[in-house]
């Protein structure tokens, strides 16, 4: 379980985050919602360890699965793709830097979530040539691939078209169904509604 | 023509040392701007701060005056250098400053995106580096690094002030010599051919980058 206690943050004399409790269980998807420029992205930030907090916890919790392991996802409002790196190098990358696997064994686990994510055919491309909906699923897989215990979505409906969000509904739940914690911030109430298992308002 | 042919061994012989001074100056500044670069951008702020002053005593001084005291003023505490190791570390440590500060625009322009995913995804510092930002900051900074690499063959002529006989010393003098504008001419001509040259390769290197955007 991850576990928020009392979180706050500053940035400057300005209070973002107010005593934040929240708990994400594995498997579970939590959607954070609230007026932007609440705090929704900088709560997240902390949560991925790109933002220091004033005072509070962000703790891994020891549950059945067991480890407290500390490791957590990202899929930005920008998706950050490695430009100079194709679909397929984006995935693998980090497993053979980071989990060092060998090269076959990444290409292969890269496979499998260029199918899942439907992205096959675009293996060779670049982030120049995909869609805004495609760099999204590459982003994802890349995240998807580290294999982390939960994984945080910035507004994944805000960049598609309308028609693909109940495709990204569908994915966070798969996601969520193969025991990750998601965590994801949307203002789309509707949304929210369908695909949360619970719904943290974030504010006033 | 025959004069031509007659004074061309000279003038070949100078531009062997204006490649020399290039060909060094260009494979040794270039690691060592990015080290500057990277020790500028440190969070350690006496370090940071004495790669400034470098920076700005090198940029803020002509590169004639850091030869000359290179080779003049260093005996004076006791370190003595011949004439060409004295040149090659001038121009080295005059050009790794201005390539320190292209390295490091190229750094700030690089998206904190690139950062941070390479953070969540917990790569390395170094493979952050190496990987990531160091391969598109190269793109970016490619043409002014390239623009560089030009001014630095014109800048070779500087030698002359330690007696070092460059390709536009050896046109001087036979100019001089025989009061003719034919040398000076030819001298001209290979700078061209030469930074033609580089051009091409500039532009062949520049290339393999555009593969993505
Ligand atoms: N790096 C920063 N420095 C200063 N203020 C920031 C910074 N990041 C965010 N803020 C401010 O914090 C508030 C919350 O921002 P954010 O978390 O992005 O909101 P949301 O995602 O809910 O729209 C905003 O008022 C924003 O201007
Ligand atoms: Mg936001």
């Amino acid at each position: 379980m991850l576990r928020i206690e009392n979180l706050n943050k500053s940035f400057g004399e300005k209070q973002v985050l107010k005593d934040i409790n929240l708990d994400i269980n594995k498997g579970e998807i939590v959607m954070i919602t609230g007026e932007s420029g609440v705090g929704k992205t900088t709560l997240i930030r902390c949560l991925c360890g790109l933002e220091n907090y004033d005072s509070g916890r962000v703790e891994y919790l020891n549950d059945d699965k067991g480890n407290g392991d500390n490791s957590i996802g990202l899929v930005s409002q920008s998706f950050d793709l490695f430009p100079h790196f194709n679909v397929m190098k984006n995935i693998t990358y980090p497993l053979m830097k980071v989990k060092n696997n060998k090269k076959t064994e990444a290409i292969n686990k890269a496979k499998d979530l260029v199918g899942f994510l439907g992205l096959n055919g675009l293996e060779d491309n670049y982030a120049y040539q995909l869609s805004g909906g495609q760099k999204q699923r590459v982003a994802i897989a890349r995240a998807l691939a580290m294999e982390p215990n939960y994984i945080c979505f910035d507004e994944p409906t805000s960049a598609l078209d309308y028609k693909l969000r109940d495709n990204v509904g569908q994915l966070i739940k798969t996601v969520a169904s193969r025991g990750m914690g998601v965590i994801v911030i949307t203002h789309d109430r509707e949304f929210a509604n369908k695909y949360a298992n619970r719904i943290f308002e974030l504010g006033a | 023509m025959d004069y031509i042919i007659e004074v061309l061994p000279f003038l070949l012989d100078g531009f062997k040392t204006t490649l020399w001074v290039f060909g060094v100056t260009a494979i040794f500044s270039i690691p060592l701007g990015l080290i500057v670069c990277l020790l500028r951008l440190s969070k350690i702020k006496v370090i940071s701060l004495l790669m400034q002053v470098y920076i700005l005593v090198m940029r803020g001084t002509p590169l004639l005056l850091q030869i000359t005291f290179i080779f003049f003023g260093l005996p004076i505490l006791g370190i003595v250098l011949n004439r060409e190791l004295a040149t090659a570390i001038a121009f080295i440590l005059n050009y790794a400053a201005y390539f320190a500060e292209i390295f490091r625009g190229g750094i700030n322009s690089i998206d904190k995106g690139q950062f941070e995913a390479a953070k969540v995804l917990k790569l390395s510092k170094s493979t952050t580096y190496f990987g990531i930002i160091f391969p598109q900051v190269f793109k970016t900074v490619f043409p002014s690094l390239g623009n560089e690499l030009i001014t630095l063959v014109k800048d070779t002529s500087l030698v002359y002030i330690l007696g070092l006989g460059d390709i536009l010393r050896a046109a001087r003098t036979l100019s001089n010599k025989d009061a003719s504008l034919i040398p000076l001419f030819i001298a001209g001509s290979m700078y061209l051919v030469f930074i033609g040259i580089l051009t091409l390769i500039l532009r062949r290197v520049e290339s393999k980058f555009e593969y993505y955007r």
